[in-house]
């Protein structure tokens, strides 16, 4: 085993998917010759070659409309787009024509596209560097949602999701690209080398998509988290002293229910964090879930904990991010009700 | 006075109950454009987009460097598909006058630009078409039957009752599937003919856009990746003057030719007669052929009229004079072949009619077979709990419960409710 961030883990997933299959194509802004804003696909272009990693033009639109023609003419097309701030030019490409080509044809066409972005705050990136804006994807049918939380579920989850036979929105947190992240921006910089997760094989193998991963047992409460919020959901918990059970969601789409709700109906508490914008965000889709399912074993209101509904501000960010001190709050809601 | 500036507002020049006018659209003579080399430098060929290649002259002859030298049976073959493509055209239109389809959108007066591109391509070429190009279907051979079914959502319809009345699709024919939403298969050709390149084969990608519709960003993006990766991809622009109530200076055609904007983009831009068979056929040939040799995209514009309504939810008569299409100075793409066909002692008033009558039969026998496997108010139907399938190659677990909903929903509901006619939208 070799121990990598999130950016060498998601190298090594397309450099294993470049290597094993030759359908496998790389595009996206600054993504060859460079490898990337982020190094997520350094050195790749030098070992397979111009025809494979490519540099595009400054058009998200583009890239996911060119992604799509690809898929259809038998390619596996792995789009970046550089930020997922950047991704709205592409939405009509995503939502109106790769999310429904497989219907529409009945199943006659369809296009394997893996679009991977970097999302999340906590970057000092202002309102267009920080957007989390997976629950906008989330509401429409014919794509999975997936956001890993660790190296090794984000190497996993890549190959998963280069070798499915439907097009995935590959959101990649990237405050946590380069390790954990417990919400104080004040502390020192945690590696992934220290954490289990970091710890990643060098060749393939695969994180399933559609199963959420219970991250800590405990028998109190159920937070459900994905992302960077994980990392901050445990710290939270940690701290509060709390014996709760955490559950890393990874895949938004399609939702593993079943462990979801298991746990809710044995802990008949539960939390909702994510860093995205409150109304109409996705953690409603997660309490709507488990109030449907688990509505007899609830003790309490399910709280949560999210960024505000603005825009993600420049000299507010820690103002903004759902940090410990937010999970706490709803921890304590939840657990003592009025 | 102060200098101010002024919003200009394009206007067409003529509106209805007033004298159709096309004196705006440059006609070259036929014959009289050169044809470079297919290889040539982009910078060496800017008089392609700004004349007009035209290859029937008034005598109804082939002259002039672009005419392609096709042997009149290929001729009689191509009069052949635009006829049919008409007369399915115009039995469909009836038919949703009666009710019996919900939509549908005619290419009458373009049969020209499907059809003569259709036969210059190879079967094997991939074809990105929007609404107004069914004479694709047409050319490569496909059954009437299959196109009626989808137009009625019945029990053999290959969209499985998805989509609207045309927006058809055939794997097998290397047909991509219509989207309703516009332009948005030009830049996806782009990326087919990207992905052909790099697998080293020599198939090629072929696309349609209305002039209307390149004002989306699409068509940008089509133009700058294939221009960046020379794309072995011929675009097309059906320049057919009206964008639902829209006349083509609302797309910018005010000012410059729309096949100006290929030399823009380093794209060799082609501006052609798109009611004359002939130089649309050579017009496309030569792309492909640059194509083929890795010469990248040509953007061919095809100017033509759009001689029947946008689609059947349109009323053409309430923005531009009722009379205008008779006005139309490039004629009709049918009518002038038969005329060719005829000037070279190849056809006749007696044989057209014949196979006016023979077709016309056609049409009627393929309408009597679609209709008996179902319309969408009678007859055998689909299962609607088909509708959860193909959302994803495997269904997940939320559209499994969903279709048990259903199920349920549908066995409770009382037997003898009425069928509800779907509204048409515009396309």
């Amino acid at each position: 085993m070799a121990r990598m961030n999130m950016v060498q883990a998601l190298n090594s997933a397309m450099d294993v998917m470049l290597g094993r299959d030759p359908r496998v194509v790389i595009l996206g802004e600054d993504v060859g010759y460079f490898g990337g804003v982020f190094r997520c696909t350094e050195g790749l272009q030098r070992k397979y070659g111009e025809h494979r990693v490519l540099d595009t033009p400054i058009a998200e639109g583009g890239i996911i409309a060119a992604a799509i023609g690809m898929g259809v003419n038998g390619l596996k097309p792995v789009a970046e787009i550089q930020f997922a701030d950047y991704i709205y030019p592409g939405f009509d490409q995503v939502v109106s024509e790769l999310a429904r080509l497989r219907y529409r044809s009945a199943g006659e066409f369809a296009a394997p596209v893996t679009i991977r972005t970097p999302c999340g705050g906590g970057i000092r990136g202002g309102q267009t560097h920080s957007q989390s804006p997976e629950g906008i994807f989330t509401h429409v049918c014919g794509v999975k949602v997936v956001m890993p939380s660790n190296p090794y579920d984000a190497k996993g989850l890549l190959i998963s999701s280069i070798e499915d036979d439907d097009p995935v929105v590959f959101f990649e947190p990237k405050r946590i690209y380069n390790g954990p992240f417990d919400g104080d921006p004040h502390k020192p910089a945690v590696p992934w080398s220290a954490h289990p997760r970091g710890e990643v094989p060098e060749g393939h193998y695969t994180v399933p998509i559609g199963r959420a991963q219970i991250v800590r047992e405990g028998k109190d409460v159920t937070v459900l988290a994905y992302g960077t919020m994980v990392h901050v959901a445990e710290a939270a918990v940690r701290a509060a002293g709390v014996d709760a059970e955490i559950i890393d969601v990874r895949t938004m789409a399609p939702l593993d229910v079943d462990v979801l709700c298991t746990s809710v109906c044995k802990t008949g508490r539960c939390v909702v964090v994510h860093e995205a914008t409150r109304f109409g965000g996705y953690g409603a889709e997660l309490v709507a879930t488990v109030q449907e399912h688990c509505f007899w074993n609830l003790e309490a209101p399910v709280q949560r904990v999210t960024g505000w509904d603005t825009p993600y501000p420049h000299a507010f960010e820690w103002e903004y991010f759902p940090g410990q001190a937010r999970i706490a709050a709803a921890l304590k809601e939840v657990m003592e009700p009025a | 006075m102060t200098p101010r500036s002024r919003l200009h507002v394009p206007s067409p020049p003529a509106r209805p109950g007033q004298e159709p006018d096309f004196s705006y659209v440059q006609i070259s003579p036929a014959g009289a454009v050169g044809r470079p080399d297919v290889m040539a430098a982009v910078r060496d060929m800017e008089e392609i987009s700004v004349q007009m290649v035209r290859v029937l002259d008034e005598e109804n002859l082939a002259v002039g460097p672009w005419n392609p030298h096709l042997e009149p049976a290929e001729l009689q073959v191509g009069l052949r598909h635009m006829l049919l493509t008409r007369l399915f055209d115009d039995r469909m239109q009836k038919i949703q006058r009666q009710g019996r389809i919900s939509f549908y959108i005619k290419s009458t007066g373009e049969e020209a630009v499907a059809v003569a591109q259709c036969m210059a391509l190879q079967p094997g070429d991939m074809l990105f078409p929007s609404y107004r190009q069914q004479g694709l279907h047409v050319v490569r051979g496909r059954n009437l039957v299959d196109l009626m079914c989808q137009c009625l959502s019945n029990t053999r319809d290959f969209c499985k009752g998805r989509q609207m009345p045309i927006m058809y699709h055939w794997g097998k024919g290397n047909i991509f599937s219509i989207s309703g939403n516009l332009a948005t298969q030009f830049p996806q050709a782009v990326g087919w003919a990207m992905a052909a390149a790099i697998k080293g084969e020599d198939r090629i990608a072929a696309t349609w856009i209305g002039e209307g519709s390149s004002a989306e960003a699409d068509f940008h993006y089509g133009m700058t990746f294939a221009a960046v990766y020379q794309a072995p991809v011929i675009l097309n622009l059906v320049n057919n003057q009206w964008a639902i109530s829209t006349f083509q200076g609302f797309a910018g055609g005010e000012h410059r030719t729309f096949a100006q904007r290929g030399p823009g983009y380093g794209i060799p831009g082609i501006r052609v007669d798109g009611n004359d068979f002939l130089a649309v056929y050579a017009a496309t040939q030569w792309a492909a052929q640059r194509a083929r040799q890795s010469g990248g995209a040509t953007l061919i514009e095809h100017v033509t009229y759009r001689t029947a309504a946008h689609s059947t939810s349109d009323d053409p008569s309430r923005y531009r004079p009722k009379e205008e299409w008779r006005a139309w100075p490039l004629g009709d793409p049918v009518l002038r072949l038969k005329a060719h066909l005829i000037a070279l002692g190849e056809w006749s008033e007696e044989r057209h009619a014949l196979l006016e009558k023979e077709l016309d039969a056609h049409v009627t026998a393929c309408w009597k077979e679609a209709e008996s496997y179902g319309t969408l108010t009678a007859g055998p139907s689909l299962d609607p709990l088909t509708m959860f399938e193909d959302v994803l190659k495997d269904m997940p677990q939320n559209l499994v419960h969903q279709r048990e909903e259903l199920r349920k929903e549908l066995e409770a509901r009382p037997k003898a409710t009425p069928a509800v006619q779907p509204q048409a939208k515009e396309g």
